[in-house]
């Protein structure tokens, strides 16, 4: 039986795909951001279903013999996505605006690859889960692209393609040999061969396991996976690289822990210590890279590396984890992903805003970005510290989970070592991210301009003035208030019973 | 006064300068006056609070927690708005809106370039949010986000406005402005600490989980409580590892040697207000940290590392004292200074007796209004100079009578003298030494006591040193011809506070231990219980 409504948001966010595209073929030129306002409209109604949803004392709606579930977590993540969705489209009003170009089909392309992370969410086998995950990052290989006279867009569009096949084949080179190996695709029946699977298919498990690890690896941009991700994101116009670092890498970390989670976990020995590696890896590696950058853009590249590095902390030390410590661990990352979300959306939309009042994207050339544009340097402040994980914006919260999460591991006596050199390396970046954040607040605000500079005199463009003070209010209200997204966290350790 | 005692005195007395600085954001920036007015009004109200929350308090039961609430607030971790003052809190929440009153007042005409009065006071009334509210945490997330709090602002205060005397960074040799090198050596310094405190707080909110109580909490009461009570052994082999991280966090902030480096920067390089709210209330979130977090939760490692902490505070006593010895900057003379008073501090600390401990409390209040007033004395004279070389002043006694009378005044009550507020500290330290909790190794601590009295001498030493080459002697050749104005109003209005109660605080030190006295013995009896049993 097929519950419409726990399909009703995918289903309108569908529709809303195809009518872009028709309002597109019967604007005329001038009256394209008729398309933008019809994405968002899509948005706005597709979210009133989720809170319906939200509200049902249903329970957990499983579809399609459990391939396909809507519960809280689900829910949560959805409404998440919607949210990516509608800053992303107000970032990018103004940005496509201006190129004049194929304004409809971006918006086709951009609501396309929401709709895949929308079924991430509820993806529990792993065709869907496949399927979810290439319908998300299609539409982004395009999107990269975008700006096809410049030769970096062509060259950002292109990397990312080749890495997205590659990583494409290697997951579906694991996901064939834990077929092979146990013979269902459903990630519950998956668990249940699992915990009781005998020594003989132990190779291909781990073959099958950690081939899909990579396979993720490359769609989160983590360290030993990360190559693709700085030139792509520094080609991509800036509001595609706001959505590939947030709703993209999004999509990926929930496949991947949904994954682990639900169908692996069994063998958490295996998983585990990979996890461990690529961790630590990628935070050091993406912070001290970051360190020496001075494109803004490449610079926050680097850091979406190393926050994937700090997300995937909670879940290295699943090895030791009891239930409650490996739920503990789920909803810690997905409390690190939803903060961070928000606020790096905040973030590249001030890039936005400020590289065109200031014409450049250089580190150097933001230098006294306060004394002309206090509000801009404000917002800058917010956002940076807040990732830096400073009191009182929201990032220090997400900071804070990862690092509960990390404590918990030393009641079990085994991982305490393991988990003390976890938590000594994410104390250590901690504070290294802190210094390379701050470089920006210091070019805004201690320093000088720089001899001879002139501003433009452009202003920001409404719709990002939109967008970046949500972002702004988001983060400090949750920065205050943290519960509002534990809660939703919260939920997601539900899917534990699935 | 029932809705005062039920928490909103004090969250008043913590939010208020939030709310004044949240009106300033929004007032353009032309509008000097009003923000000016709207500034010292909001602190007024929050000190006034502060004193209504004396009268308020029942010294009877000093002990106890008291005025305070606990709200729900992340029910997801059990972290709770858990707000209250016992006799060792009440004076330092006291002190910190008096400084903040005392700070605005003198900023009034004395804006330190860029001039941007707006911005500057959002940042004093932030930093008066972040400081009183670290000293009504009952909660050790609460208290962490209000120990974070205050880094923002000060590392702008020092950023933005501090000095742009061009150094040479060590090891890299990159010349560099002194205010950005001391704001981010400050911040990161601070950071770094605070990280491991927060591993060292959630460890200890799992391991109240798998105490007797069994329920996971981050209230400061609840897990003294299990560690005096309930199960002093809940933490188990873990326990060195979480005094060690907590160590770090508080010790970075006092700041003790070897980790005190930042401190002669950010205090060098900070504005005048900046300097002032730095030594006068910032170092003290660190000691606060010690006595309030340390001792009454690990009363059986604070055991253990009190030999530790007792050598380290004897070697920045004598470390500080001949570091000031060698410096030729005034400012930078006082600021090492401040290494060495809270030597003593800790030396209380660590004899954990209860003549110690009080020691460290009015140590710490006397060292805030002492030192405060002498980084004010020194911000004005340099104002007015524009030099803060020692070599170059002399005979300050001479050109401004009033500013010298008063840094001479301030520099003896500085140095310890009986009858001034600075004697109890470093008196009662040297008695806790003498003879410290039973158990703790007597040979090591007399010593300590002995070094800690040479200490005296060489502090004494150091700052009549300062006073010979600043306020004594003939005025150089140089200043014959620059018009030297002597103290003006708002600095006298800032400043008499600060003298009275020097003199108060020494005549009648009972001010403070009247309130700190019965916690104090309350803390060393619960560990004199937990490390016995």
């Amino acid at each position: 039986m097929i519950d419409y409504h726990a399909l009703a948001p995918d289903l309108i966010m569908a529709g809303t795909v195809l009518v872009v595209l028709v309002v597109d073929i019967f604007t005329r030129h001038e009256r394209k951001y008729l398309t933008a306002l019809t994405a968002m409209a899509g948005i706005v109604v597709a979210s009133f279903p989720l809170v319906t949803l939200g509200f049902s004392e249903v329970g957990a709606r499983t579809m399609l013999d459990g391939s396909y579930v809507v519960d809280e977590f689900a829910i949560a993540l959805k409404a998440f996505f919607l949210f990516v969705a509608f800053v992303t489209v107000l970032l990018s009003f103004s940005y496509i605006e201006g190129d004049r170009y194929y304004q409809g089909e971006f918006y086709f392309l951009l609501l396309s690859s929401i709709l895949g992370a929308m079924l991430m969410a509820s993806a529990r086998d792993m065709v869907t889960m496949f399927v979810a995950l290439e319908l998300v990052s299609g539409p982004a290989f395009l999107m990269a692209g975008w700006r096809k006279g410049d030769a970096r867009s062509s060259e950002a569009a292109l990397k990312m393609f080749i890495i997205g096949v590659l990583s494409a084949a290697v997951f579906l080179f694991g996901m064939s040999l834990i077929y092979g190996a146990t013979s269902s695709v459903l990630f519950a029946d998956i668990a249940a061969v699992l915990s009781a699977a005998d020594a003989a298919i132990r190779p291909a498990i781990i073959l099958g396991v950690l081939f899909i690890l990579v396979g993720f690896g490359f769609k989160v941009s983590a360290v030993p996976f990360h190559f693709w991700a700085p030139d792509t994101y520094e080609g991509a116009p800036t509001p595609v690289t706001a959505y590939l670092s947030v709703g993209s890498k999004a999509a990926g970390f929930i496949g991947l822990l949904t994954m682990l989670y639900q169908a692996f976990r069994p063998v958490a020995d295996i998983w585990g210590p990979a996890i461990w590696i690529i961790a630590i890896a990628s935070m050091t590696l993406g912070n001290l890279v970051a360190l020496r950058q001075e494109n803004i853009v490449r610079l926050l590249a680097y850091s979406s590396i190393s926050h994937a590095g700090f997300m995937l902390v909670p879940f290295a030390m699943a090895f030791v984890y009891d239930d409650a410590g490996l739920d503990q661990a789920f909803s810690a990352t997905i409390t690190y992903l939803i903060i961070y979300g928000i606020m790096n959306l905040g973030a590249f939309g001030l890039v936005i805003a400020a590289s065109r009042r200031v014409g450049s994207g250089n580190v150097s050339d933001w230098n006294g970005l306060g004394q002309y544009s206090p509000d801009l340097a404000i917002l800058l402040t917010i956002f940076m510290f807040s990732l830096a994980g400073v009191p009182p914006f929201a990032g220090w919260f997400a900071k804070f989970e990862m690092f509960r999460s990390v404590a918990n591991a030393f009641s079990g006596s085994d991982g305490a070592v393991w988990a003390a050199v976890l938590a000594g390396a994410a104390a250590i970046n901690a504070v290294i991210a802190f210094f390379y954040y701050a470089r920006l607040v210091v070019a805004a605000w201690f320093l000088p301009v720089k001899e001879g500079f002139v501003p433009r005199t452009v202003s920001v463009a409404p719709s990002l003035a939109f967008a970046l003070s949500i972002s702004a209010v988001a983060v400090m209200v949750i920065g205050v208030l943290p519960w509002l997204v534990s809660e939703v966290s919260q939920f997601s350790t539900l899917v534990a019973g699935g | 006064m029932e809705w005062f005692d039920s928490g909103w005195g004090l969250t008043l007395i913590v939010f208020i300068p939030t709310v004044a600085a949240a009106i300033l954001l929004a007032i353009p920036r032309s509008e000097e006056g009003a923000a000016k007015m709207i500034a010292l009004v909001a602190s007024l109200i929050s000190f006034f609070l502060s004193v209504v929350a004396i009268f308020q308090f029942d010294f009877g039961r000093a002990d106890q927690m008291q005025l305070g609430t606990k709200l729900e607030w992340i029910t997801s971790i059990n972290a709770n708005y858990a707000i209250g003052i016992d006799g060792i809190s009440l004076p330092l929440m006291v002190l910190s809106t008096f400084v903040v009153v005392l700070a605005i007042i003198y900023s009034w005409d004395h804006w330190p370039e860029p001039h941007n009065p707006k911005a500057f006071l959002i940042l004093i009334l932030f930093l008066a949010t972040g400081m009183a509210g670290t000293f009504v945490a009952r909660d050790l997330v609460l208290f962490f986000i209000f120990f974070e709090l205050v880094l923002l602002p000060m590392y702008f205060m020092i950023g933005v406005w501090g000095d742009k005397q061009q150094v040479t960074l060590p090891i890299v040799n990159r010349v560099v402005e002194m205010r950005l090198y001391a704001s981010i050596k400050f911040f990161l310094f601070t950071l770094f600490g605070s990280a491991f405190m927060l591993l060292g707080f959630l460890a200890l909110y799992f391991k109240s989980g798998d105490s007797q109580l069994g329920i996971r909490t981050f209230d400061i009461e609840v897990l003294s409580d299990i560690a005096t009570r309930v199960d002093p052994g809940f933490l188990g082999s873990a326990a060195p590892w979480i005094f060690a991280a907590l160590f770090l966090g508080f010790a970075v902030k006092v700041p003790m040697w070897p980790l005190h480096t930042w401190l002669p920067d950010a205090h060098t390089a900070a504005p005048t207000v900046g300097s002032v709210l730095l030594a006068a209330i910032l170092l003290k979130l660190g000691t606060y940290g010690f006595v309030r977090i340390s001792l009454p939760i690990l009363p059986e490692q604070s055991m253990n590392w009190a030999p530790i902490i007792a050598v380290l505070a004897v070697i920045s006593i004598i470390y500080g004292s001949l570091a000031c010895l060698a410096q030729t900057d005034m400012k930078r003379l006082i600021a090492f200074s401040s290494v060495g008073h809270m030597g003593f501090v800790m030396l209380g600390i660590s004899t954990m007796t209860t003549i110690g401990i009080n020691a460290a409390v009015i140590g710490m209040v006397a060292h805030g209004i002492i030192t405060g007033l002498l980084f004010f004395v020194a911000g004005s004279m340099s104002h007015r100079y524009h030099t803060r070389e020692m070599s170059r002043l002399g005979g300050n006694l001479k050109l401004m009578p009033v500013m010298g009378g008063i840094l001479g005044f301030t520099a003896m009550a500085s140095l310890g003298l009986p009858g001034l507020a600075g004697f109890w500290g470093e008196f009662m330290a040297l008695v806790g030494a003498f003879n410290p909790l039973d158990g703790l190794d007597l040979t090591l601590f007399r010593t300590a006591m002995v070094i800690g009295a040479i200490g005296t001498v060489l502090t004494a030493g150091y700052l009549l040193w300062m006073l010979q080459k600043v306020n004594l002697g003939e005025p150089k050749a140089e200043w014959a011809s620059v018009e030297l104005h002597d103290v003006e109003r708002t600095e006298l209005l800032a400043w008499v506070p600060l003298l009275v109660a020097i003199v108060a605080l020494g005549v009648y030190p009972k001010i403070v231990l009247g309130a700190t006295d019965p916690a104090v013995a309350n803390i060393v009896e619960n560990i004199t219980r937990a490390v016995g049993s």
